[in-house]
């Protein structure tokens, strides 16, 4: 069957870097990949495309690019999931990474944030004889991030890598858990307490789920930000507006039934922070102008102790 | 100007062990690889890593034996000795750095059984045991700071005096050739598998080590010995580990029956790898294939136990044919999946060109003779890795100061523009496929005179094309048309090796099995295939032959 595939191109050698769309037909085996067309392209139509690869089997991470403007291993995905009705296909170099050459993008983006969480194990001794003694349900739990194969997707459609470079980024953070939540890893605290702290950890993921949609591996990266922050605070980190933001939200709608959002603004910053609250002025000033700025006394949901029954289950639950 | 003591080129597990040792000694090392080492081949290991452990009641000559019977009795049986006696420290080590190894019950680490081997001795992280190892290893080389040259391809050892000095090579990112010198160059760049067609293995291996070790005169030892996986999934070739035959899986042929009652009524499915290719390809010659192919039957292993052992299988199987193995039988082929050959090198890594190693794929120690067990390649990964780092750094204490030669950049950039200036006329893919499948047709699972011939006069003929070979890709800054063009001539190295080595060997053992000559010869070919590089000879090359070193155990009648 035939292919359509629509490529963004780049060329860094062209007079400073030039950017254009270029559209190819290729005739496919219908079980093929999508990786499988952008090769029968490369070999046969226009050997001047660049992209990686290497496994075709979704273990060596190199494949990762945008699809129709999601990030995708191609190597497993095939067309006729993604143009089921022969609908061509647009193929783009991952986002968040500095473009090389086509769909080639540098590596360097990815790596530094992994080299930011210390990644690797940092046990407390080393036992005497054979190996760490550990259950297998622990070890077990950790192949969840082991699964991560650093193909870069998910830093590629982080939402908030897009405004924010200085964000750890969510493969990073997948690794970082990784480590806290190895027995044999002595720095769990110690580790917690940076992810929390650093400007760019664990709070400031928005939750938006992207980096858990396009992962190729299941390593739903967003879920493990939620676990390390939920172990931060168990572990007594709770000097953050990120902890204080949680915290206002989870008071107020058990009390309103409803989210008080001043106070959330004011509770996350803190209360005795005054440059932070200072900051605040001019927003609260001009939502107020724009007659925005929520009600000072917040209202209450008109069947509150339902609220306070689904909390209490969730709670109970949870026990 | 680039420098080190030992340069290593390949940043998989051989790589990455051998750069750990270097480092340890406190010498200048680096890495050189043509990929980040996480893209490296080793990730597709799937099912594990071998290595008796005493204290669980295991023995390392058993290991040993099994190895070695394995191998057809083909393999070093010195070689041997020293992988299984360190292999319970190689896999203790890789667990104290961090690889999550399964555990049993007390939480101590926990086996499944592979083929060719009596006892269950695999140690394994799920169905991505390469994966979880190397990135535990790349994490090590992050934690020490390891110096990597990243997607840089080495296009020439340099030889001076006789030693290997260091590279040209190739930066892909900019287009610019350097001069990386060295006291000591380790290759570690991963087998040849492209050189067939289909293979299970990555693009990206395609020779390059061998090719560059056999041009500076080194012989290749043992090409022929072609392993063909048993489970290689239905159209796409993709792998599906031996850990699903571990784990309990069934081979069925067309009528549902366990044919390897008739092969191997014994071990049966968990015959060694050479073996069961072979019943899988009989059975489906004989007619009693599924459109060639084999059903591979986990379903009596019920769902949550594929899923929990096997993820990764069940993953690929999903993805790739949309069978649901809980459900379902998967269609399997044998497939070219592995290289028992490679670069001849002694127990300590080193070659015949001092200053050069060798270790993983790339090499021939020679543990795996003409058949490797499978989770042994793990093994020797870290093994040998390990021992040619320990003596590159012994080696480079009588090495005096860095040569100051620069011809080699020089006539290297020559060639390399030569290529680039080509007229037009074929694309290295065209030529690169007429070879790999004219390799597979003539060197398959089955093979005699006339189709090893067939595999020579196609090389022969794919050698007089390539001057024909341009790029279209005339730019600097990741041109991997051109590094293509590089690469083929680096498999056609390889598959000189191959056919040379074949067409030697008037026997049938292991991985090589003859249709006109069926039987093992062990008065006359008890011995390693050398092929070395030879422009004063008809097609190029020659063939020399090597003793195999027996020590305790004297071959017998393979019986499985």
């Amino acid at each position: 069957m035939q292919v359509s595939l629509k490529v963004k191109r780049f060329d860094p050698e062209d007079s400073g870097g030039k950017t254009w769309w270029q559209e190819y037909e290729v005739d496919i085996h219908p079980d093929s990949t999508v990786l499988d067309a952008l090769i029968k392209v490369r070999e046969q139509v226009d050997g001047t495309l660049a992209l990686r690869c290497a496994c075709r089997a979704s273990i060596c991470g190199s494949c990762g690019m945008r699809v129709n403007g999601n990030a995708k291993l191609v190597c497993k995905t095939r067309v006729v999931e993604v143009a089921p009705n022969g609908e061509q296909l647009t193929i783009e170099p991952m986002g968040n990474q500095h473009v090389v050459r086509d769909l080639v993008i540098s590596l360097d983006t990815f790596f530094s944030q992994i080299n930011r969480v210390e990644p690797y194990m940092q046990p407390s001794f080393v036992p005497e004889q054979g190996e760490y003694t550990a259950s297998n349900d622990s070890m077990e739990n950790l192949l969840t991030a082991m699964n991560c194969i650093m193909c870069g997707c998910c830093v590629s459609d982080c939402t908030v890598l897009e405004v924010d470079s200085n964000f750890i980024g969510p493969a990073a953070l997948a690794k970082a858990w990784r480590f806290t939540e190895d027995p044999r890893d002595d720095k769990r605290n110690e580790r917690l307490k940076s992810l929390n702290d650093e400007d760019g950890g664990i709070w400031d993921c928005t939750r938006c789920m992207k980096c858990v949609e396009v992962c190729p591996k299941d390593v739903a990266p967003m879920e493990r930000i939620m676990e390390l922050r939920e172990a931060a605070i168990g572990a007594g980190n709770t000097n953050t507006s990120g902890y204080r933001h949680t915290e206002s939200m989870y008071n107020s709608v058990r009390k309103h039934g409803r989210l008080d959002e001043t106070r959330l603004a004011l509770d996350s910053a803190g209360w005795t922070n005054i440059p932070r609250l200072l900051d605040l002025a001019p927003i609260g000033l001009n939502a107020m102008m724009k007659g925005k700025l929520p009600p000072v006394f917040p209202h209450k949901a008109e069947d509150n102790k339902k609220v306070k029954d689904l909390y209490d289950r969730v709670e109970g639950d949870q026990k | 100007m680039y420098e080190h003591d030992v340069l290593i080129i390949g940043g998989g597990l051989a790589g990455l062990r051998a750069a750990v040792e270097v480092t340890r000694a406190g010498a200048d090392v680096a890495v050189i690889s043509k990929v980040h080492p996480v893209r490296s081949h080793s990730n597709a290991a799937q099912g594990g890593i071998n290595a008796p452990l005493t204290d669980r009641g295991d023995d390392w000559e058993g290991h040993a034996y099994d190895t070695i019977k394995g191998s057809d009795f083909l393999a070093d049986q010195d070689a041997v000795e020293i992988m299984s006696s360190e292999a319970g420290d190689a896999v203790i080590e890789l667990e104290r750095m961090g690889v999550i190894f399964s555990r049993g019950e007390d939480g101590k680490l926990g086996t499944r059984r592979f083929g060719g081997q009596k006892k269950a001795r695999t140690f394994f992280v799920g169905a991505i045991t390469g994966s979880a190892m190397l990135h535990v290893l790349y994490e090590q080389a992050l934690k020490l700071g390891l110096n990597v040259y990243e997607e840089w391809f080495v296009t020439k050892l340099i030889i001076e005096d006789g030693a290997c000095r260091g590279v040209v090579a190739l930066d892909l990112k900019t287009g610019e050739l350097h001069t990386i010198k060295a006291k000591a160059v380790i290759m570690a760049a991963g087998g040849a598998g492209r050189v067939f067609e289909p293979s299970t293995n990555a693009l990206i291996c395609t020779g390059d080590g061998l090719g560059l070790a056999y041009q500076a005169g080194v012989p290749l030892m043992d090409m022929e010995m072609i392993q063909y996986h048993p489970t290689t999934l239905a159209r796409t070739g993709i792998l599906l580990s031996e850990a699903a035959r571990g784990e309990g899986a069934h081979l069925l042929n067309a009528n549902g029956e366990r044919f390897m009652e008739k092969y191997a009524p014994d071990y049966m499915e968990l015959a060694s790898r050479d073996v069961v290719s072979r019943s899988e390809q009989t059975e489906i010659n004989e007619g009693r294939g599924v459109d060639g192919n084999v059903l591979l039957d986990l379903r009596h292993l019920g769902r949550e136990y594929i899923e929990q052992r096997l993820g990764y299988l069940q993953e690929v199987s999903v993805e790739f044919l949309g069978i649901d193995m809980a459900e379902q039988p998967v269609p399997v082929q044998p497939g070219m999946h592995y290289i028992m050959g490679g670069i001849k090198t002694d127990v300590d890594g080193a070659t015949s060109v001092p200053g050069l190693y060798a270790a993983g794929e790339c090499a021939n120690v020679s543990v795996h003779g003409a058949n490797r067990l499978g989770a042994n390649s793990l093994l020797d990964t870290v093994v040998f890795g390990r021992r040619s780092g320990a003596h590159a750094v012994e080696y480079i204490k009588s090495v005096g100061d860095h040569s100051r030669a620069e011809e080699d950049l020089a006539s290297e950039k020559a060639r390399i523009q030569g290529i680039l200036d080509r007229p037009q006329g074929e694309r290295a893919a065209t030529v690169r496929d007429d070879l790999a499948t004219g390799m597979t047709k003539g060197i398959g699972v089955f093979r005699d005179q006339a189709s090893m011939e067939g595999a020579l006069e196609n090389l022969l003929n794919v050698k007089k094309r390539l001057p024909n070979v341009s790029v279209e890709n005339k730019g600097r800054v990741f041109n991997t048309d051109l590094m293509f063009a590089l690469e083929l001539e680096f498999m056609v190295e390889c598959a000189e090796g191959v056919v040379g080595g074949a067409l030697a060997r008037k026997e049938s053992r292991g991985a090589h099995f003859r249709t006109d000559i069926t039987e093992r010869d062990d008065e006359n070919w008890l011995k390693h295939t050398l092929v070395y590089k030879d422009e004063s000879q008809e097609h190029g090359y020659r063939v020399d032959t090597s003793p195999v070193t027996i020590t305790q155990w004297e071959p017998v009648k393979r019986v499985y």
